[in-house]
């Protein structure tokens, strides 16, 4: 009985992880789907979602639920930028060229923002909106932090599942993805639908900030590096450019972390990631829910 | 003795140069400081070349350069350490251990990745440098004298002008040689076209295999001179940053260019340390800030390199 709830527990945690991994891995999909392109500097996003949030609640005390709608209204105009600024010229330059373009937006924006002058490389303590309260489930302890981050994700992906698969422009996205050129001559703005997409993964990423700020209560400019890869890994694993195997990918690399960190050791749960990607990348490149076998 | 003889130009220029340095380190016109930078661009040329023959000349991108750079390095020094090595001499065959382990390491890294193409490529490698990385964190838990996380000290300084120069001048015919035998054109083959050369019959996953273990092996010679330059290891000097690092001066040559890549090597190591001369000490944080802004100017205006000139 003891060993159940603790296994349950892990898993619970191993969900609170994977909810955030999934909403930043979305992102990940949503643009390689669109533009081919891994977006390094998503996790750098992710990480400004966390920063904009600390500044709304700690200095100008506002609830949390216009946090979250200032958050992403934020870093979707910062999404946007990034992709006008940055990527939008290379349209058509080789794939490793914009590659390398986004680690170079990526480190910019870390080390920008580590600046002593800006929000400094320190730890920052995140303001807690709300005292936790534990509900006693008799095998299990849910917080209600984590009831906060499984009802938001839930109303981001409904919310998301709506846009790709009820609206015009979902519709749009969907056929950029599937074939550029082809979407193109049947009329879809295709530079707008990108724009569309960048916006949209931002967001998500700040929300997935809030919510990492809120359950790890430690922030820092680089929080974004590690989250960032192991999103993508999550993405690739579920299938790049597949909206639901972002989301299972997610939840598989959450709760395969902290299952590590709680049986082995804490030192190895990022080794384990990348093994599961070197096995992915292996065995079945187009990931978990990919059909079409890609030629990688 | 035709090695030699079909590169005497090179040599001679070498010789030149040698002499040169060698006037302005004997008299102190120099300070050690400088002395140091110079050893430093020579180490920087020679693992870059590993990259721009796995990159530039056969098409493979690698984020995880500076892991096998640290190979090298925490190999050499640890052969140093164990064998109690002091002289040039006796550190010649270590530094070529540690070159050929750190290529065989790079052969056994290429076989499950090198299969991946371009963006998948370049996440597995950067999977790896990250894993190495762990692994160079916690290496004192199995190898006291690796240092872990507090890093690798005392380490004997070794590295001086002449073994560098000639190992830099020595390993840039040899991959000249290299890059224009059937082999380098297999390579040259691969980048521009890999389908193509699977039809015309060459073995691309051997070729791809052997360039990316050759690359390596350059990054592991770099490392072990950079270990006996420096005398200080820490894992934080192998991470993706150093990665980048390689990579920039790579596509500032222009890649597939060993000449833009002596070029390149040489400005970059001097621009990084004429920053660090010109920004005062609490500005050095911009240093970050400049490159990867660098990095995003340089791609926009030239996607192919900046040195040579776009070939086709």
């Amino acid at each position: 009985m003891e060993i159940t709830g603790y296994l349950l527990q892990q898993f619970i945690n191993g969900l609170q992880l994977g909810a955030v991994y999934a909403l930043i891995a979305l992102g990940y999909t949503m643009v390689y789907g669109v533009l081919r392109l891994i977006n390094f500097a998503h996790g750098d996003i992710f990480m400004l979602g966390a920063f904009i949030a600390y500044y709304l609640i700690s200095k100008f005390a506002i609830p949390i639920y216009l946090v979250f709608i200032i958050t992403m209204f934020c870093t979707a105009g910062v999404g946007y930028i990034i992709e006008k600024v940055a990527y939008k010229p290379l349209r058509g330059a080789p794939k490793i060229s914009l590659l390398i373009t986004a680690v170079g937006v990526s480190l910019f924006l870390e080390y920008f923002l580590s600046l002593n002058a800006i929000f400094t490389a320190n730890y920052i303590g995140f303001p807690r909106p709300f005292e936790v309260v534990n509900y006693d489930l008799s095998l299990f302890t849910v917080t209600n932090i984590q009831i906060l981050i499984f009802a938001t994700t839930g109303v981001s992906l409904v919310l998301l599942y709506l846009l790709i698969y009820r609206t015009k422009q979902g519709k749009a996205m969907r056929a950029v993805s599937y074939d550029q050129e082809v979407a193109a001559l049947m009329g879809i703005n295709i530079d707008r639908t990108i724009s569309f997409t960048f916006m949209v993964g931002a967001a998500l990423a700040g929300v997935g900030g809030i919510l990492y700020g809120i359950a790890y209560p430690q922030i820092n400019v680089f929080m974004g590096v590690m989250p960032g890869i192991k999103s993508f890994i999550a993405a690739v694993l579920g299938g790049i450019g597949i909206i639901h195997g972002a989301v299972i990918g997610g939840f598989i690399i959450g709760i395969s972390e902290v299952f590590v960190s709680a049986f082995l050791s804490s030192t190895f749960r990022d080794g384990v990631i990348f093994v599961i990607l070197f096995l992915v990348l292996l065995l079945k490149p187009s990931g978990i829910f990919g059909k079409r076998i890609e030629k990688v | 003795m035709n090695f030699f003889i079909e590169s005497r130009k090179i040599l001679l220029l070498a010789l030149l140069v040698y002499g040169a340095l060698k006037v302005l380190f004997v008299f102190g016109l120099l300070s050690q400081y400088i002395e140091q930078i110079t050893l430093f661009s020579f180490i920087m040329i020679i693992a870059s070349l590993g990259l721009n023959v796995i990159y530039g000349y056969t098409g493979q991108f690698s984020l995880g350069h500076a892991a096998f750079y640290g190979i090298g390095a925490y190999t050499s020094a640890y052969l140093t350490k164990v064998f109690e090595i002091e002289g040039v001499i006796p550190f010649l065959p270590a530094l070529l251990l540690s070159g050929l382990l750190t290529g065989c390491a790079g052969y056994v890294i290429g076989i499950p990745i090198l299969k991946l193409r371009d963006d998948f490529l370049a996440i597995a490698t950067l999977g790896f440098g990250t894993l190495f990385r762990v692994l160079l964190d916690n290496s004192d838990k199995f190898a006291e004298a690796l240092g872990g996380s507090r890093g690798f000290v005392g380490i004997p300084r070794i590295t001086n002008l002449e073994l560098t120069l000639s190992v830099t001048v020595f390993l840039i015919l040899i991959t000249r040689n290299l890059i224009f035998s059937r082999y380098g054109l297999f390579w040259r083959s691969i980048k521009a076209d890999e389908l193509a050369s699977v039809s015309i019959g060459i073995d691309t996953a051997k070729m791809k295999l052997m360039a990316f273990s050759y690359g390596c092996f350059l990054a592991g010679i770099g490392g072990g001179l950079y270990a006996h330059l420096y005398t200080f290891l820490h894992p934080s000097n192998f991470d993706i940053l150093k990665s980048i690092d390689f990579l920039i001066i790579v596509i500032i040559g222009g890649m597939g260019s060993i000449t833009g890549t002596i070029y390149a090597g040489l400005i970059w190591v001097g621009f990084i340390e004429g920053l660090r001369i010109v920004l005062p000490a609490e500005m050095l944080d911009l240093r970050w800030v400049i490159i990867p802004l660098l990095l995003i100017l340089l791609m926009m205006w030239k996607p192919y390199g900046l040195i040579t000139k776009r070939s086709r």
